[in-house]
């Protein structure tokens, strides 16, 4: 599949995706490396996975990443409930042997397991990676560089068909560079006017040209000014849903919806009180 | 656009793919042989002849990480269209003249910055938001006059007593390191059992007790964040004090250093260099107008409103080293200081001239800083600065 064509798939699902970003993904799928996405909160990097997802037709496998998370959550385990039932009941009849014990039937498959097995590629999404554990990223090593699964009792499970791994961060710990090196990588920064426009505008037809420049306007503006909480793509979102919902056209004309629904963008109290009226006034002045 | 006249001996595309790899490993960038076959199997997936694509195959595949992704324009640049060796005369330091041979700064170079976004796509320009640059384009205006002659910090660094310095910095940094939460909490491995959880889990196993969960108390260790005045008073200690910002960095512990003078720019990364010699290149670029005024509340300010949101936490001991002769309003330090202990959990001022006898900070700087510190201790000589260990232990 040929760049053009992957930008044009992704376009059609609603992602905008900039040229760079349609190279990583056209170099994962040829390559078959896991993609490595970093970038600020909100700019559409878990949107990357579930777009391709869509274009693909593909099923999309997401494994979210918490602190403590461990193999028998993510990989595999054992289900040990069927395992002591299967004990009991071969105690009541006389005579089933360990083997038995261990095998699929009683194999919890979690989601990386489950991606390696599945038929047709997956798209598997590991979200938050950087919460993790450094130990899980160990875990994670040999799935991602020879997509495989080591499982003392049964062995090597091999995959049928190569998952395309994307994995996201923003920078709560250092990645390991051994993670690093068997990944492609690549930098998700907040989008530019152009870029912000034509996401709207995939997303969102409905909404007016003047109310949409407006919108993208004072967002970007926003994003300058010191805030504890950047507004991202989603909130961008949010807040033009909220407006068009609210029939506003101009921003200019009606004043009280802005201010009522910046609670859209601004999340936190500070920041909401760093944008009073007068604040507004002048960005939509800019942007107008 | 230029040529890139390669040596003779280059053959065919797989050596210049990897000179380009040496060349990226020169910079700093983590890339090896593996790479080089990578780089190759990704050129072959992509037009490779058209400039762009063959850009932007290589850096998705070489980055790495955000820093290598802002800087991989300018090292692509430099080697496939020789940008590299266009170097304007003033720009130049004695250490990067030693290296002419090998190209190391163009990131520092704004003609080759433009050149790239004018060539290149606007959303791969470069983003000018790293430490370095934040320093360069720093909003602080000086207030008295901005020394700009340029100092190589190598004739700073390079005497064996400075190790001290770094041991000193070591033991302190050992002294707050080994911090553990009072109460224990679910943990994969540790000492003790949580025998509630053993015991929930137990139920549906049947009650037996099958899988083992464990308590322990989570590392809580204290991050130090430092900031250092590199100004003309303090030029006599500050060889020593890089010792000892460099012991701290390097002592596994979560540390951040700063320098300032009439501005303020992080130095963490190259203090972290374990190439010392490049280290003290990074340290020169960055340190222009190294020795001239001061200007500590404004620093604390720009400190403040950029980094500080990130570095400060309530786990966080701000370490000040400075003399605190300063031209700015006592009241505006004293006013960053309160802001500073608010999101902080202790300020430690260390004061070469306290450890002078009879010093009594009347300085109107120190006396509106006094109020805001924890501790406000002498460390003129290396003996009081490896004294202070037991203060931190205090801590």
């Amino acid at each position: 599949m040929s760049l053009q064509e992957i930008q044009q798939g992704l376009a059609e699902v609603g992602y905008v995706a900039d040229d760079r970003l349609a190279m990583a993904l056209h170099l994962a799928q040829t390559l078959g490396r896991p993609l490595l996405l970093e970038g600020p909160a909100g700019v559409g990097k878990t949107e990357v996975a579930k777009a391709l997802a869509a274009q693909r037709a593909a099923r999309l496998i997401r494994l979210q990443c918490y602190e403590g998370l461990d193999a028998s959550h993510a990989i595999y385990e054992w289900n040990y409930q069927r395992q002591l039932l299967a004990i009991r009941a071969s105690e009541a009849q006389g005579g089933t042997s360990e083997a038995q014990l261990f095998t699929d039937d009683y194999l919890l498959k979690r989601p990386l397991l489950e991606a390696i097995s599945e038929e047709e590629p997956p798209v598997l999404l590991i979200d938050e990676i950087d919460r993790a554990d450094e130990e899980f990223e160990a875990y994670l090593l040999e799935i991602l560089s020879d997509f495989q699964i080591t499982i003392p009792e049964l062995g090597t499970i091999k995959a049928r068909s190569r998952p395309i791994v994307i994995l996201t961060a923003n920078g709560t710990r250092d990645l390991s560079d051994a993670l690093r090196r068997r990944c492609l990588y690549s930098f998700l920064d907040y989008p530019s006017r152009e870029t912000e426009m034509a996401i709207l505008k995939a997303r969102m037809p409905e909404v007016e040209r003047l109310l949409a420049r407006q919108i993208v306007g004072v967002v970007q503006a926003l994003r300058k000014e010191d805030l504890e909480k950047t507004p991202g793509i989603a909130e961008m979102l949010d807040w033009a849903a909220a407006l068009s919902g609210l029939g506003v056209n101009d921003m200019a004309q009606s004043r009280e919806e802005v201010q009522a629904t910046l609670v859209c963008l601004l999340k936190t109290a500070a920041d909401y009180d760093a944008a009073p009226p007068e604040v507004m006034d002048r960005l939509i002045g800019k942007v107008a | 656009m230029q040529v890139t006249r390669f040596p003779t001996r280059a053959s065919g595309l797989a050596d210049r793919i990897s000179g380009f790899i040496a060349h990226l490993r020169m910079n700093g960038m983590r890339v090896g042989p593996a790479e080089t076959a990578d780089a190759l199997a990704a050129l072959e997936a992509v037009e490779a002849t058209d400039a762009r694509q063959a850009q932007q195959a290589l850096c998705v595949l070489l980055a790495g990480n955000a820093d290598g992704w802002r800087r991989f324009d300018d090292l692509f640049e430099a080697y496939w269209f020789n940008t590299g060796k266009q170097r304007k005369g003033t720009a130049q330091t004695a250490h990067v003249r030693v290296q002419s041979a090998k190209p190391m700064i163009w990131q520092q170079e704004s003609q080759a910055a433009q050149e790239t976004e004018t060539g290149t796509d606007q959303a791969t320009a470069p983003d000018p938001g790293d430490g370095e640059a934040v320093g360069r384009n720093g909003k602080l205006i000086a207030t008295r006059t901005v020394n700009l002659s340029r100092r190589d910090l190598r004739e700073l660094m390079d005497e064996d007593a400075l190790r001290q310095a770094e041991q000193a910095a070591t033991a302190i940094a050992r002294a707050i390191r080994d911090r553990r939460s009072r109460r224990r909490k679910q943990a994969l491995r540790g000492p003790s059992l949580d025998m509630r959880r053993i015991q929930r889990a137990s139920l549906a196993r049947g009650g037996e007790p099958m899988d083992l969960y464990r308590r322990a108390r989570p590392p809580r260790p204290m991050r130090i964040v430092a900031l250092c005045d590199v100004s003309g008073s303090m030029t006599v200690y500050s060889r020593v004090f890089l010792a000892f910002l460099k012991g701290l960095i390097g002592s596994g512990t979560e540390a951040d250093a700063y320098l300032f003078h009439t501005r303020l720019m992080r130095v963490t990364d190259a203090l972290r260099d374990h190439d010392s010699l490049r280290a003290a290149g990074r340290l020169s670029l960055m340190a222009e107008g190294f020795g001239g005024g001061t200007d500590i509340s404004g620093s604390l300010e720009h400190f403040l409103n950029g980094y500080g949101a990130r570095a400060l936490n309530g786990r966080t001991i701000v370490l000040i080293l400075s003399d605190g002769y300063c031209s700015s309003d006592p009241q505006a330090l004293g006013d960053a200081l309160a802001r500073i202990r608010r999101k902080a959990r202790r300020i430690v001022w260390l004061n070469p001239l306290k450890g002078w006898r009879d010093y009594q900070p009347i300085a109107a700087a120190m006396q509106a800083a006094e109020p805001y510190l924890d501790a406000h201790l002498p460390a003129n000589t290396l003996e009081a600065l490896a004294a202070l260990e037991p203060q931190f232990r205090k801590l």
